[in-house]
């Protein structure tokens, strides 16, 4: 059943600014993402920097306004809603992001932080020791301040805060990109750990394929606001369909320097995602691209399990 | 407490620097006798005058005497009415405390309240109104702004005092003047503060949280952009005293900063040396109330705090 369910869901920026005989030109960040996410599943949304995750993650939360689209979450209506009703879905669905130092408050304790949603919300305040001790903090460490900590105790911090209100979706935007390693795999185990206990759903988004691939059932695929490949986990590793697919799977860094790339881009740096190229996004860059490519873009096609936007791709998948 | 001991030893050391540098240059400006005593008066008396107030010893004697006396909280004489230095100063400490502080009070009331909601409407009309108003407010010379204050109230309106300081009346308009460039220097120290803290992740975690606007400003934003305020707070009631010699002199306010020019202008070096050690111990202590307050705001900054100890 799906449980998470966004249509459609676009949002554009501003160029610069509108001037004297000059219109602010636009361009969309997230350009038409069709996307659900099922109760106790992880959701992987990859991409390279600037092709929209991060836009897409915070209309998921309803930080941002939709330009257009549809959000509900079981089947109730997410965007434009009242305050109050907004601020009761903010205890069902959380935010966690990279930069774990600057989404704490410098002056506060850690615990105090954890603690602020719960009286936001009017519940009991043992909720954030509940969700310290989850994270594993204890005891003094909690009263710390941020400054105090590590990269990957500050992380814990932030996830806790998501925990405390006990939500039923954890938004993960690049939750560890900025760690090391090794601590790197800490938080994501500590995450499978929280879904397993607490029946969590995560939409993690990430640029790195091998984290991803650890932790998600399905993994979407991003490329210029638009999602052009959404699979299974094993299906999309095992036989990606979309040419940006195998690109970025190849690219991926192996332990074998020996293997030899299958496939290879045409251009090195995606395309300015306020000038968008004709036809599909993707064939500037596209070692396979044919005519048809430059003039019509692909639409979002499902087959099976698996929906692919490339013309290309044929059916059945061949 | 070694903290506290450095900062003393420090606000010890600024005071001494300050002392001696005026006591030589007072010095250097000439002689006093020439200014206070009549042109035409004989040689013999300007020696005995000399004499008088030790100024005919060597400058590094007086310099020593001066010192010892200080230490012993003697300031020296007014050369010009024989009264003692401090007590003189003393005397007025309170009209300038007054000017300088409603004047403070004036300037926060207004800076703070407008940077915050220029922030937070940052970039709409309500933005460039506040700031094309503050550009207007600090580059105007706080002389200028007086005596057009004068001009308009005194003279043509006819409903404040020009001078004196009487009355509630006459404390409007030094304050006002007083006050004003410091409200827009606020507004604007303020404004970018906020803006800074507003564009933090922290704000969009508080938004995640669910916190309401109120909430996020009051308890998120408030406090961490004060902390660059409070900073700057600190300077600011130095430039606040100088301030007050000006506005003083031009609404004849009966307070220190008259006192000073009429006193640099007799040459009357005890009253200008103890004024001028006034004015450093009040600087000191501010930049220490503002470290003080600065760590009480900033827990990064604190010094010697023990982790969660509040």
């Amino acid at each position: 059943m799906s449980y998470l369910e966004a249509t459609d869901l676009a949002r554009s920026y501003q160029v610069g600014r509108a001037g004297f005989l000059r219109k602010p030109r636009s361009f969309f960040a997230v350009d038409g993402v069709t996307l659900t996410l099922n109760k106790g599943e992880t959701l992987g949304i990859v991409g390279e920097s600037g092709c929209g995750k991060s836009t897409l993650a915070r209309l998921l939360l309803g930080l941002i306004p939709a330009d257009r689209g549809v959000l509900t979450l079981q089947g109730q209506q997410t965007l434009g809603v009242s305050e109050t009703e907004w601020r009761a879905l903010r205890r069902r669905m959380q935010l966690v992001y990279q930069d774990a130092a600057g989404a704490l408050d410098p002056r506060m304790s850690v615990r105090t932080q954890v603690e602020e949603p719960l009286h936001i919300h009017g519940l009991p305040l043992d909720g954030a020791e509940r969700a310290l001790q989850a994270v594993g903090l204890f005891g003094a460490m909690a009263d710390r301040y941020p400054h105090e900590l590590s990269g990957g105790q500050l992380q814990r911090v932030v996830i806790a805060r998501a925990l405390a209100l006990e939500p039923e979706i954890l938004v993960l935007d690049e939750p560890v990109s900025a760690l090391d390693v090794s601590i790197q795999a800490q938080i994501v185990n500590l995450l499978m750990d929280l879904q397993r206990d607490f029946g969590l759903s995560y939409v993690f988004v990430s640029h790195d394929l091998s984290v991803v691939r650890h932790i998600s059932n399905r993994v979407a695929v991003m490329y210029l606001g638009r999602i052009v490949e959404d699979a299974p986990r094993d299906q999309l590793f095992a036989d990606p369909k979309h040419p940006y697919t195998r690109v970025l799977i190849d690219a991926a860094p192996k332990p074998d320097p020996s293997t030899r790339r299958a496939i290879r881009l045409e251009v090195g740096d995606p395309p300015n995602p306020a000038d968008p190229p004709a036809g599909c996004g993707f064939h500037p860059r596209c070692p396979l691209a044919v005519d048809h490519c430059r003039k019509e873009a692909p639409e979002l096609r499902r087959v099976a399990e698996r929906r692919v936007a490339c013309h290309l791709v044929s059916e059945p998948f061949g | 407490m070694i903290w506290l001991l450095t900062k003393t030893l420090r606000a010890i050391t600024t005071l001494w620097l300050v002392v001696t540098f005026v006591f030589f240059v007072l010095r250097l400006s000439g002689d006093p006798t020439l200014v206070l005593l009549p042109d035409d008066i004989d040689e013999a008396t300007r020696d005995f005058y000399r004499q008088l107030w030790g100024l005919d010893r060597p400058i590094m004697v007086q310099y020593w005497s001066y010192l010892g006396a200080l230490l012993q909280g003697d300031f020296g004489i007014s050369f010009r009415n024989n009264l003692d230095a401090f007590q003189l100063v003393w005397d007025r400490v309170p009209k300038t405390a007054l000017l300088t502080g409603t004047a403070l009070l004036i300037s926060l009331a207004i800076g703070i309240p407008l940077g915050i909601i220029a922030a937070l409407y940052r970039d709409s009309w309500i933005d460039r109104v506040v700031m094309a108003v503050s550009v207007f407010g600090f580059s105007m010379p706080n002389f200028f702004l007086g005596i057009l204050l004068i001009l308009v109230f005194s003279l043509n309106l006819r409903v404040l005092p020009s001078s004196g300081s009487g009355t509630w009346a006459h404390l409007i308009m030094p304050a006002a003047t007083l006050g004003i460039s410091f409200a827009a220097q606020f507004a604007r120290y303020t404004r970018s503060s906020m803006i800074d803290v507003l564009n933090k992740s922290y704000m969009r975690t508080a938004r995640s949280k669910g916190a309401g606007p109120l909430r996020r400003v009051n308890l998120h934003a408030l406090p961490n952009a004060a902390i660059p305020v409070v900073t700057i707070l600190g300077f600011k009631v130095g430039e606040l005293l100088g301030g007050a010699v000006i506005t003083e002199t031009v609404f004849a306010w009966p307070g220190i900063g008259r006192l000073l020019t009429s006193s640099v202008a007799a040459r009357d070096l005890a009253v200008v040396q103890c004024i001028m050690i006034l004015l450093a111990f009040t600087m000191v202590v501010a930049n220490m109330l503002t470290d003080l307050a600065y760590g009480w705001l900033d827990p990064r900054v604190r010094v010697g705090a023990k982790a969660g100890a509040r």
